[in-house]
C-alpha cells in the first residue's frame, strides 16, 4: 500500500504542478473491483484506483467512505445507490448520472471496515492538501497526521509553502512532524520533527511522542536513537504539563456544564415546588414531555421542511414550554387546587400523576428509545490547540440554562404576573383581598414551572435518553437541587446547582462517579444539619408555616 | 367495616375466581407464559420481547399449535422489580398452569426466579447475552455465553486491528464485572501488561460521561492502539456515544466495541458520528440469508411498523421457541421433565443461516458475529467465526469456574460437576 | 382533635386495658389476623390441594408478603401519621433488615453454593474475592443476625435523627434529607465492591434455622411469624399513641414550636419514635426476604419508599390499622392488574392515587368513618362509635 501511494503522490504532485491533470482511460473495473476480494480486496482496488491520480476517483472514493457504493447482484457492476423505502437507487459512481432503481435484495453493499476507512481517509486527504478550501486543507493535513506515509512529505513541503492561512499550515508542520519522526532516516531532523511537535499541546501528539518512548516487554527501549529518545521524552513532558493545565480548565467545564444541566432541571421545581409549595413529583414527566415534543418536532420538519432542521430546537423550545404548560395548567386546575394547605397530599396526587403521564406516553410512542437529532450547529466541539474540548452542545445548554433563570428572574421582578404570583405566594388572603384572582394565578404559576421543566426537556434531549423515563432520572436530583439552594428562593437553586455540579465533578476523578454521587449526596445531609432551611434560608415569620 | 370485610371476601373470591379459570382452560389449549417487563426501566427493551414471543406463537397457530392444541399466550407486567418477577412467575406457573416461561432480561430478574423454576419444575427460556457461570436444570440459555461474545470480539481487535492497550468499562453489575474478569485473565494470558488495562465502572443510567470520556481520550493516547470493550447497560449508552462523538473519539482512533448495544439501542441515536464503532452478537438485522428476511417481514407485518428494528435477543426467542416446539413434538407431551430430556440435542434453524442445537449444558451453539455501526443504524458484519461456538457456562479463565462443567443427561444431571475431582457439587473445599 | 379527649387511659391491666381501648377497626384486623395465622396454614398445609378451600402455596407467599409491607407502612404512619415525620427514606430501614436478614440466609447456604465453598457465598467467589469481609462475621449465627436486624436500621435511625432533630431540620427538608440517605445507600449497595452483592444483591436461599424454605410448613410458618408481628407491631404502636408520650408526639405533630415553648424536649420524642420506627421496619424487611427470596438495593430506591408513604395515605393517615390496610389493598391491587391488565395496570394505579386524594382526603379509613358518622354503620356499631377513634 505504501508503493502505490507513493505513485499517487507522485503523480499529484507532478500534475498539480504542470497544472494538467492526468485522466485515466477507464475507471470502471478498478470501481467494479471494489466488491470483489472482500476487505482486503477492497484494499487493493482502493490503491489502485488512488494510484491513478485520477480526479474521477474522488467521489467515488467518497462514496465509498460513506458506505454508499453498491454492487449489482445480476452484472457485478458498482453503482452508488440512494436508499428510497425498500428500494434502490442506483447512480453513475463517476458521473453521478442515474441509471435505474432496483429492489433492495437485488444489490449488495460494498463494506468498508475501521481500517478501509482510515485509508481512505488518507488518500483523500492527500487529494485535498492543495484544495482551495481552507477547511479541506486543514482536515487533509490532519488525515495525513493520522495516516503518516513517508512519501506525503513531498506533497507537504509543497503545500507548507503554498499555504497561506496560519492556522493550516501549522497543521501541515504538525503532519510533516509525524511523517518525518516516523519515515525518516536522518537523526537530526527527526529530532527537529520532535521538537516540532513538542510545541503542539493536544492528546494525538502525545500519542505519537509517547510511542518513541515504548518498550518491549523486557523493558528495552524500541527506538534505538537514545539521542532521540531523551528529545522526545523532554517534549512530551512540556506537552504533558501543559495538558495538565487544560485538563483542569476542562474540569472545570464539565462541572459547568453538570450543574447547568442541574440548574435547568430544577428550575421548573423551584416554581412549583419552591414557590407554591407542591411537592410535585410528575415534575419529571413534564421534562419528558418537553423532550418528545422535541421528537415530534422534529418529525414534522424531517417530513415537512427537511431545510429547517437545524432550527428545530427553536421551534421546540416555545412548543415545549407550551405543550407542558397546558399539561401543566391542566393538572392544577383539575387537581392540585383542590390540595391547597395540604402539601403532602400533592405529593400522593402527583405521584399517580407522574405514573398516569409516563404511562400514557408509553402507550403513544412506545417505550423504546427515540432519535432526537443534533443540528450540525450543536454537533461537534470547540477544539482549542492547546488540547481544550468543549463540545457545542455542552455550551449550548449552559447559556440556555442563564438564560432562562435571567427571563424568568425579570419576568417575577418586573412583570404585573410576577408582581401578583409573588402576592398569592406570600399572601394569599391578603393578596386576594387586592382583588388579584388568585385561583387564576395559581393556575397560571403552576403552568410556568412545567413550561419552564418543558424546556429543561428539550434541552435534556441533546444529552440523554428520549424515553418515558427521562424524567425519572432526575427528579430526585431536582429536589436535593432546590431544598439544597433553599426552598424558594430561585438564587439558591442557582447556587444549589452550580455547587453541586461542580464539587461532583470535581470528586468524580479522585473517588469515582458512583462514590463521588454517594458523597455529594451525604455532604447534603450533613449541610442541611448546618443550615436546616438550606443555603438561601427566607427569613422570618413565614418560615414557621 | 363491613364493608372492608366485604372487599377481602371480594379480593379473596376474585384470586379464586381466576384460579379455577386458570385450571378450567388448560385442558383446550397450552399456554406459555412471557415475563418482560411492560414498565419500568427495563420496558425499553423487554417489551420488544414480549411482542416477538406473541407473533411467534401466532405464527405456529397459524400451523396448527402443537400436539394439536393452540398454544396461548399468558403475558404479566414484572415492572422491572425483581422480587415481583418470583411472585409472577409463581403466578404462571401455578395460578396460569403455564408449560413454559420465555421471559427475564437482567441478571438479577433471572436469580430472581430461578429457586421458582426449581421448586416448581417449569422451563424457563432465557433470551439475553449474560455473565455464564450457571447452570441450571429448568433454564435453557439462548443468549449469548462470555466466550459466545466477549472473547471473539477482542480476539477480532487484538489479531486484526492490532490493538495493545484496552479500556474495560461498564455498568456496575454483576454481568460486566464478571466480563471484565475474565477478559482481563484472557488479556494477561495473551501478554498485556496490567499498565494497558484501565477498567472502569459507572452506576446504571449514568447520564454525565464528560470526564470518563476525556479520560479514554488520555489514556488512548499512550502511544499504543487503544480500543474500549464495553459492557455499558442499555440506559447509560446514548449518553455515552453522545458524548464519544462530540468529543471527537471516531472508531478509527480508539474503536469501542459493545456487547449490549444492539438495533434496538441505536434507534434511540444519531449514527452518523458512530460508524465504525463495533458490536458483538450472534445475529445482526442486516445478514442477509433468506430466512432472516421473512423475519424481518413477519415482525413489520406483526408490528405494524416498517421502522422497527430486530435485534439478537429477538432471535434469541426465535431458536428458544422453536426449540421447545420441536422438543415438546419429540416428547410427545408438555411435561416439564419430558421436555428437558427431550430438548438437549435439538437442533433449529437461527436467522444467520446454519443451525443452532440445545447442548448437554442448557445452553445452544452460535456464530459470533462482529459488526460495525453504519449510518443507517445498522450493523455490518466485519468478521464472524468459521464456525458455531458452543456456549461456555463455567469459563476457563476464571480459577475457580475452569474446572466445573455442566451436563443436564443421564446419569450425570449435575450444573457444576468437577472434572478434577469427579463430584458433583462446585469447586469443593 | 375534638376525640382527643375520650381516649381512656391505660389501665393498670396492660394489655387488657389497650385492646380494649383500640378501636374497633383495630380490633378487626387482629382479629383477621389471629384468623388468618390459623387458618392459612391448615387449609395450605391440612386441606389436599384438589378441594376448593385450599389455599396454594403462591397465595401464602403473597399473604406473607403483603403482612410485611403492612408492617412497614405502620412503622411510617407511627412517625408521620402521630408525629408529622414525613420520612421518604423507610425503604433504608426495611433493606438494611433485609440485607442482615439476607447474609444469614447467605451463610446458611455454606458448601452448598454452585461453586461449593464452603464460606464465601457465591458471587463472592466468581468475583475472586480470597476472603470473607469482617462485616460478615457473625451472621453465621441466627440471634446474632436478628440482632443485627433491629440494630442496623436502628443505628442509622438513631445517628440520623440525632443530627436531623436536634438541629430542627422539619417538613420538606427532613423528608428530602431522607430520600438522599436512602438514594446514597442504593448507589452504595449497587456497587459490587461494597461486599454485597451488587445489583444481584443476596438470592439463592436454601434454609432459614434448618427449615426448607422452599417447603410449604416454611412457608407457613413465616406467614405466622408475619402475622404475629405485624399484630405485636400494632400493639406496641397502639399503646404509644394511646400514652401521654403518644399526645406529646401529636402535640408535636399540631405545633411543634409550643410543645418546644413548653419546656418539652422535642427532639428525644422524635428520636425515639424515628428510631423505633426503624427497627418496625427492619423487622418487616427481615420477614420479607425469606418469603420473596432475593433481596437487592431496588428496595433502596427513593421511589418505593415514597410508596409506603402513599399506602399509608390511601388507607388513613394517622389511624395505624389504616396503614396495614393501605398496604395490603394497594399491593394486591398491584398483583392483581400486573397480571389482568398487564399493559394498562399503570393508569388504574395513578387513577387511583389520584382519586384517593380528591376524594378520600382522610384514606379509607376516614371514608368508613365518615359513613358511621352518618350513621349508614353507626347505626349497626352505635352512633360515634367509629368516630371515637385516635388521630386526626
Amino acid at each position: 500500500m505504501p508503493r502505490c501511494l507513493a505513485y499517487l503522490t507522485v503523480l499529484l504532485v507532478a500534475g498539480l504542478l504542470a497544472a494538467a491533470p492526468l485522466r485515466a482511460a477507464d475507471l470502471r473495473p478498478l470501481i467494479d473491483n471494489l466488491a470483489n476480494g472482500g476487505f482486503k480486496g477492497t484494499a487493493k482496488a482502493v490503491d489502485e484506483l488512488a494510484a491513478t491520480g485520477d480526479p474521477d476517483a474522488v467521489p467515488v472514493l467518497s462514496a465509498l467512505l460513506e458506505g454508499a457504493l453498491y454492487q449489482r447482484k445480476s452484472d457485478k457492476q458498482v453503482f452508488r445507490a440512494e436508499k428510497a423505502g425498500r428500494e434502490l437507487k442506483l447512480f453513475d459512481a463517476v458521473t453521478g448520472t442515474p441509471v435505474e432503481t432496483v429492489a433492495k435484495r437485488a444489490a449488495r453493499k460494498v463494506k468498508v471496515n475501521n481500517r478501509l476507512r482510515k485509508q481512505i481517509r488518507g488518500a483523500l486527504g492527500t487529494l485535498t492538501l492543495l484544495s482551495p478550501d481552507p477547511d479541506q486543507r486543514r482536515s487533509g493535513a490532519d488525515a495525513v497526521f493520522k495516516t503518516p506515509a513517508p512519501e506525503n512529505a513531498v506533497l507537504l513541503r509543497a503545500a507548507i509553502a503554498k499555504e497561506t492561512d496560519e492556522v493550516v499550515r501549522r497543521r501541515m508542520q504538525r503532519a510533516l512532524a509525524a511523517v518525518t519522526l516516523r519515515h525518516d532516516s536522518d537523526s537530526t531532523a527527526r529530532i527537529a520533527a520532535v521538537e516540532t511537535l513538542g510545541s503542539f499541546t493536544d492528546q494525538d501528539v502525545r500519542g505519537v511522542l509517547s510511542a518513541v518512548l515504548l518498550t518491549d516487554r523486557d523493558g528495552n527501549p524500541l527506538e534505538a536513537d537514545a539521542e532521540l529518545r531523551a528529545a522526545a521524552s523532554a517534549a512530551l513532558a512540556g506537552v504533558e504539563s501543559r495538558l495538565e493545565f487544560w485538563s483542569a480548565a476542562e474540569s472545570v467545564f464539565h462541572g459547568l456544564s453538570l450543574s447547568s444541566v442541574l440548574l435547568l432541571a430544577a428550575i421548573g421545581l423551584a416554581i412549583t415546588f419552591g414557590v407554591m409549595g407542591v411537592i410535585n413529583m410528575a415534575h419529571g414527566e413534564m421534562v419528558m414531555l418537553g423532550a418528545y415534543t422535541t421528537f415530534v418536532i422534529q418529525e414534522i420538519i424531517r417530513a415537512s421542511h427537511p431545510a429547517l432542521f437545524d432550527y428545530s430546537l427553536f421551534i421546540a423550545i416555545p412548543a415545549a414550554f407550551l405543550v407542558a404548560g397546558t399539561v401543566g395548567v391542566g393538572i392544577e386546575r383539575g387537581v392540585i387546587r383542590f390540595l391547597y394547605g395540604r402539601p403532602l397530599e400533592t405529593l400522593l396526587a402527583t405521584w399517580g400523576l407522574s405514573l398516569i403521564l409516563q404511562q400514557t406516553v408509553r402507550s403513544i410512542f412506545g417505550p423504546t428509545n427515540k432519535e432526537v437529532g443534533t443540528p450540525s450547529w450543536m454537533s461537534g466541539a470547540l477544539e482549542f490547540d492547546s488540547g481544550l474540548v468543549l463540545t457545542y452542545n455542552r455550551l449550548a445548554i449552559i447559556f440556555f440554562a442563564l438564560a432562562v433563570l435571567a427571563v424568568l428572574m425579570l419576568l417575577l421582578r418586573y412583570t404585573a404576573f410576577g408582581l401578583r404570583m409573588r402576592a398569592v405566594t406570600q399572601n394569599r388572603g391578603m393578596a386576594s383581598a387586592m382583588g388579584i384572582r388568585t385561583g387564576q394565578i395559581d393556575a397560571l404559576t403552576f403552568g410556568l414551572g412545567s413550561g419552564i421543566a418543558g424546556m429543561a426537556g428539550v434541552a435534556l434531549s441533546q444529552i440523554d435518553n428520549v424515553s418515558p423515563n427521562l424524567g425519572q432520572a432526575y427528579i430526585v436530583d431536582s429536589f436535593m437541587v432546590v431544598v439544597f439552594g433553599g426552598v424558594g428562593n430561585l438564587w439558591g437553586t442557582f447556587f444549589g446547582g452550580m455547587s453541586l455540579g461542580l464539587v461532583n465533578k470535581f470528586l468524580e476523578p479522585y473517588a469515582g462517579a458512583v462514590l463521588g454521587k454517594i458523597l455529594v449526596l451525604v455532604a447534603i445531609i450533613l449541610f442541611i444539619q448546618r443550615r436546616p432551611r438550606g443555603l438561601f434560608a427566607l427569613k422570618g415569620r413565614a418560615v414557621e408555616n | 367495616m363491613k364493608q372492608l370485610l366485604r372487599n377481602t371476601i371480594a379480593g379473596a373470591a376474585m384470586i379464586g375466581a381466576s384460579l379455577s379459570a386458570g385450571l378450567a382452560q388448560a385442558e383446550e389449549t397450552i399456554k406459555v407464559g412471557i415475563l418482560h417487563s411492560l414498565s419500568g426501566t427495563m420496558a425499553i427493551s423487554e417489551t420488544t420481547l414480549k411482542d416477538v414471543m406473541l407473533m411467534l406463537i401466532e405464527e405456529q397457530n397459524k400451523k396448527g399449535g402443537l400436539l394439536g392444541k393452540k398454544l396461548e399466550p399468558v403475558v404479566v407486567d414484572p415492572a422491572s422489580d425483581w422480587p415481583l418477577f418470583a411472585e409472577k412467575a409463581r403466578e404462571l406457573i401455578s395460578v396460569n398452569d403455564v408449560s413454559a416461561v420465555f421471559g427475564c432480561w437482567t441478571s438479577v430478574s433471572r436469580k430472581s426466579v430461578l429457586p421458582v423454576f426449581e421448586e416448581l419444575n417449569s422451563l424457563l427460556f432465557y433470551p439475553v447475552q449474560y455473565e455464564g457461570e450457571e447452570s441450571q436444570r429448568n433454564v435453557f440459555y439462548t443468549g449469548a455465553a462470555p466466550n459466545q461474545q466477549a472473547i471473539p470480539a477482542v480476539d477480532y481487535l487484538m489479531n486484526e486491528i492490532g490493538v495493545k492497550r484496552w479500556v474495560l468499562a461498564g455498568t456496575d453489575y454483576v454481568y460486566p464485572r464478571t466480563t471484565n474478569k475474565i477478559l482481563e485473565a484472557y488479556l494477561k494470558a495473551k501478554g498485556v501488561a496490567a499498565d494497558d488495562i484501565m477498567i472502569n465502572y459507572t452506576p446504571f443510567g449514568h447520564s454525565d460521561w464528560q470526564t470518563i470520556v476525556s479520560d479514554i481520550k488520555k489514556f488512548g493516547a499512550g502511544g499504543k492502539k487503544t480500543a474500549v470493550v464495553s459492557t455499558i447497560n442499555g440506559d447509560a449508552n446514548v449518553p455515552f456515544y453522545k458524548e464519544l462523538g462530540n468529543q471527537g473519539i471516531n472508531a478509527e482512533d480508539i474503536p469501542v466495541v459493545a456487547f449490549s448495544v444492539g438495533e434496538e439501542e441505536l434507534a434511540g441515536l444519531d449514527t452518523a458520528p458512530l460508524v465504525g464503532h463495533l458490536a458483538a452478537w450472534n445475529y445482526f438485522q442486516s445478514v442477509d440469508t433468506d430466512v432472516n428476511a421473512e423475519f424481518i417481514d413477519n415482525w413489520h407485518a406483526f408490528i405494524e411498523d416498517d421502522k422497527r428494528v430486530t435485534n439478537d435477543p429477538m432471535e434469541a426467542h426465535y431458536i428458544g421457541f422453536n426449540m421447545w416446539v420441536k422438543a415438546v413434538e419429540k416428547a410427545g407431551t408438555t411435561d416439564a421433565d419430558a421436555v428437558i430430556d427431550a430438548i438437549v440435542g435439538v437442533s433449529v434453524p437461527n436467522l444467520s443461516g446454519g443451525y443452532s442445537a440445545m447442548m448437554p449444558n442448557h445452553h445452544i451453539t452460535k456464530p459470533v458475529l462482529i459488526g460495525e455501526i453504519q449510518e443507517d443504524g445498522q450493523f455490518e458484519t466485519v468478521w464472524e467465526t468459521s464456525g458455531l461456538v458452543v456456549g461456555d457456562e463455567w469459563s476457563d479463565f476464571l480459577p475457580d469456574s475452569k474446572d466445573l462443567i455442566a451436563d443436564w443427561r443421564a446419569p450425570l444431571s449435575c450444573g457444576n460437576f468437577n472434572a478434577k475431582t469427579g463430584k458433583c457439587g462446585g469447586k469443593g473445599s | 382533635m375534638s376525640s382527643a379527649a375520650h381516649i381512656p387511659e391505660l389501665r393498670t391491666g396492660p394489655l387488657s386495658g389497650l385492646l380494649l381501648s383500640l378501636p374497633l377497626g383495630g380490633k378487626i384486623m387482629l382479629g383477621l389476623l389471629a384468623l388468618a395465622a390459623l387458618l392459612v396454614p391448615l387449609l395450605n398445609l391440612a386441606v389436599p390441594a384438589d378441594s376448593f378451600f385450599h389455599v396454594p402455596a403462591y397465595m401464602v407467599a403473597l399473604l406473607g408478603k403483603y403482612l410485611c409491607y403492612a408492617l412497614l407502612a405502620l412503622s411510617v404512619d407511627l412517625v408521620w401519621g402521630f408525629c408529622g415525620i414525613l420520612s421518604l427514606g423507610h425503604g433504608a430501614f426495611f433493606g438494611l433488615g433485609g440485607y442482615a436478614m439476607g447474609m444469614y440466609l447467605m451463610r446458611q447456604i455454606g458448601p452448598r453454593g454452585v461453586y461449593g465453598d464452603p464460606l464465601l457465598p457465591d458471587f463472592m467467589v466468581f468475583l475472586n474475592w480470597q476472603e470473607l469481609p469482617w462485616f460478615w462475621y457473625g451472621f453465621d449465627m441466627f440471634p446474632f443476625a436478628m440482632v443485627m436486624v433491629l440494630l442496623a436500621p436502628g443505628l442509622l435511625a438513631f445517628l440520623f435523627g440525632w443530627l436531623a432533630f436536634r438541629s430542627r431540620v422539619t417538613g420538606v427538608y427532613l423528608s428530602i434529607i431522607t430520600q438522599a440517605m436512602t438514594y446514597a445507600l442504593m448507589l452504595a449497595f449497587f456497587r459490587n465492591d461494597m461486599g454485597f452483592g451488587g445489583n444481584n444483591g443476596l438470592t439463592d436461599f436454601k434454609d432459614l434455622l434448618g427449615f426448607d424454605l422452599q417447603s410449604d410448613a416454611t412457608r407457613s410458618g413465616l406467614f405466622v411469624a408475619s402475622a404475629v408481628s405485624l399484630a405485636l407491631g400494632y400493639l406496641i404502636c397502639a399503646a404509644i399513641v394511646r400514652s401521654k408520650f403518644g399526645r406529646v408526639l401529636e402535640a408535636i405533630r399540631d405545633a411543634e414550636s409550643r410543645v418546644r415553648f413548653l419546656g418539652y424536649r422535642v427532639e428525644y420524642y422524635k428520636l425515639f419514635v424515628f428510631t423505633l420506627s426503624a427497627m418496625m421496619a427492619g423487622v418487616a424487611g427481615a420477614l420479607y426476604v425469606p418469603q420473596v427470596g432475593i433481596i437487592n438495593p431496588a428496595e433502596f430506591a427513593p421511589a418505593n419508599s415514597i410508596e409506603i408513604v402513599i399506602w399509608v395515605a390511601v388507607g388513613g393517615r394517622g389511624t395505624l390499622y389504616g396503614a396495614a390496610l393501605g398496604a395490603i389493598l394497594v399491593n394486591y391491587a398491584k398483583t392483581y392488574f400486573t397480571g389482568a391488565l398487564p399493559e394498562i395496570w399503570l393508569f388504574m394505579l395513578g387513577a387511583l392515587f389520584v382519586s384517593v386524594t380528591l376524594f378520600m382526603p382522610k384514606g379509607i379509613v376516614g371514608v368508613l368513618r365518615q359513613a358511621g358518622r352518618n350513621g349508614i354503620l353507626g347505626a349497626l356499631y352505635g352512633r360515634g362509635r367509629l368516630g371515637e377513634e385516635h388521630g386526626t
